[in-house]
């Protein structure tokens, strides 16, 4: 149905952005929770772990990280795609390890594994649409 | 069998005050008042034959290094602030093992705590300070110690300075490596090595300071050992005199270079090395590692090395070689009279527990122990105490309910242990005879 109207509109292009960024079908993201698993095990898995509980001290947990289900998908984004060197303090912790950057994985791919770190474990959130990590890498670059 | 019958009453005995008295820890003052016995269930821990384990403490913070005095009392550095404070004195003053005071003092955390000649030392990530004790080991003025070392490095990665002192007047501090293996990009893929390694310049060794000069920096102590991405466990031995250390080997081969080595090459490879140390040793980080199956030197990705190629020609080898990640954050060589003879100046080894052994299980998570005669080891590797983590096997780091991380031993000769992740203190002792 949502497809369909996409479709109907599909010339006014800045539109379809808009669209697109708001929400990503049911269908569509059960498949990128599917994709995002693979890329989670080759990138992920070492630092942050099976269950996404990340190293005491060392590197963050995913798994009920406020930055991570968030709304604003942006912050998280810009960790995948610029790495993460500074001293910051995420819910009352501080991480020692660098986090080196992700900008060779494609905008699909990166917003499939966000798509699975923000719905597995005990995390419930929104899906990432491929045109959000197109717009943040425009940004930064 | 007699000893096992006097168990056995104890335990009868035990059930029976605690029935009577809701109050556990002032059932056993009852029980044994100045008697020191291990728990029921030795704490959680798996221990040899004849040991026991008590837990002294709970709940007490992020315990990194403690230090225990003649008089008994542990003093502990928490990693960070706990309730406003940095540093504890537990004290026990029935001596029945369980702390029943503590004193908390400092606005700072870190890792390195060691009391020598009247004088409490305390790091925090960045400096070291010195607290004069009285003659019963109390700290005199909590809030104004002297400092003697600042403006040591910390970024983030290896951060915590360990402290140990020598018997002429000198402080010995780690300054860990700021990066895993001197990459021009940390940790990032196939980004190769810096040369020379400039973080070798302020970082990735042990520094020696003077132990009772203020405000010293990097201009006025010494370089005493480079080339060690990360020692938190150290210990002075005092049969050699000498530096004794051990090192974090490097992180993530499989990730940074995933054609040459795979996941299970990963999870085995560096070993975690103890190093005896001299004035001016080099133990070749970032350029090498330690191939704990092939006993060499190997030339670091990094710089060249494919998994084979050795290197490190002016470096020193081990002492010891242990399985990869497991942590080791403490050390110490017993000294005590409590335990059997074979345990006489061996080297116990708190492991911390590893991380970068995924998918593969993640080890450690126990106390090890080396036999040593005249300095050097006289046999394997063993596991002394395990039962920390509270599983079988730990598939997540986070899983794992307790961490050692410090060792102390007692003017009794026991053991102590501290748990960084509960802020557990145990205190293993012997009553086999």
């Amino acid at each position: 149905m949502q497809r369909k109207l996409l479709f109907g509109i599909l010339p006014f292009t800045a539109i379809n952005v808009l669209f697109a960024q708001k929400s990503v079908p049911p269908a569509n993201k059960q498949k990128s929770i599917e994709n995002g698993k693979t890329i989670y095990l080759q990138r992920c898995l070492a630092c942050h772990q099976a269950d996404g509980g990340g190293v005491p001290h060392l590197n963050a947990p995913l798994d009920g990280a406020t930055a991570v289900v968030a709304d604003d998908k942006g912050k998280l984004i810009r960790i995948v795609l610029k790495g993460m060197s500074e001293r910051v303090e995420i819910d009352g912790e501080y991480y020692g390890n660098n986090m080196a950057s992700h900008a060779d994985l494609k905008d699909q791919q990166i917003a499939d594994v966000l798509t699975y770190i923000r719905n597995s474990w005990t995390n419930k959130a929104s899906a990432v649409s491929v045109a959000e990590v197109k717009a943040i890498r425009a940004k930064i670059k | 069998m007699k000893k096992l019958f006097y168990y056995g009453s104890f335990v009868m005995m035990f059930s029976f005050v605690t029935t009577a008295n809701a109050n556990v820890s002032d059932s056993l003052k009852l029980a044994s008042p100045g008697k020191v016995v291990a728990d029921a269930d030795n704490a959680g821990l798996k221990l040899p034959n004849g040991f026991g384990a008590l837990k002294v403490a709970e709940g007490v913070g992020s315990a990194r290094h403690l230090t225990v005095t003649s008089q008994g009392d542990i003093y502990i550095k928490l990693g960070r602030i706990n309730k406003g404070v940095g540093n504890l004195r537990l004290i026990d003053s029935d001596g029945d093992g369980k702390a029943d005071k503590t004193i908390g003092f400092g606005n700072y955390g870190g890792t390195g705590i060691a009391i020598k000649n009247g004088y409490l030392y305390a790091s925090s990530d960045e400096e070291v300070f010195r607290y004069k004790l009285n003659e019963k080991n109390e700290v005199i003025n909590p809030e104004s110690p002297e400092k003697i070392i600042t403006g040591l490095i910390s970024r983030r990665e290896h951060e915590s300075k360990s402290i140990v002192l020598d018997n002429n007047g000198y402080i010995y501090v780690n300054i860990g490596a700021f990066s895993n293996s001197c990459q021009e990009v940390d940790r990032a893929k196939g980004s190769m090595g810096r040369m020379p390694c400039p973080v070798l310049d302020s970082a990735g060794g042990i520094w020696r300071f003077k132990a009772d000069k203020l405000n010293q920096t990097y201009g006025d102590g010494k370089r005493y050992a480079t080339g060690l991405r990360n020692v938190v466990g150290l210990d002075w031995n005092q049969q050699l005199n000498q530096l004794f250390v051990m090192q974090h080997g490097r992180d993530q081969l499989h990730d940074i270079f995933p054609d040459l080595y795979d996941v299970n090459a990963n999870a085995e490879l560096p070993a975690e090395t103890m190093y005896a140390l001299k004035d001016g040793s080099n133990a070749g980080w970032p350029y090498v590692y330690y191939d704990p199956a092939q006993k060499k030197k190997i030339l670091a990705p990094e710089y060249g090395g494919d998994g084979k190629k050795e290197g490190g020609k002016d470096a020193i080898d081990p002492v010891m070689a242990f399985p990869a990640h497991l942590a080791p954050d403490g050390l110490l060589f017993y000294t005590g009279n409590m335990f059997p003879e074979r345990y006489k100046n061996g080297a116990f080894i708190a492991f911390h527990g590893s991380w970068n052994r995924a998918p593969l299980p993640q080890e450690g998570y126990y106390v090890a122990f080396v036999p040593f005669e005249n300095g050097k080891p006289t046999g394997k590797w063993e596991i002394f105490a395990n039962g920390f983590s509270g599983q079988e096997v730990v598939t997540s780091t986070r899983g794992a309910a307790h961490r050692p991380c410090g060792l102390a031993q007692g003017p009794d000769g026991s053991l102590y242990v501290s748990d960084d992740s509960k802020g557990t203190i145990y205190r293993i002792i012997y009553n086999g005879k």
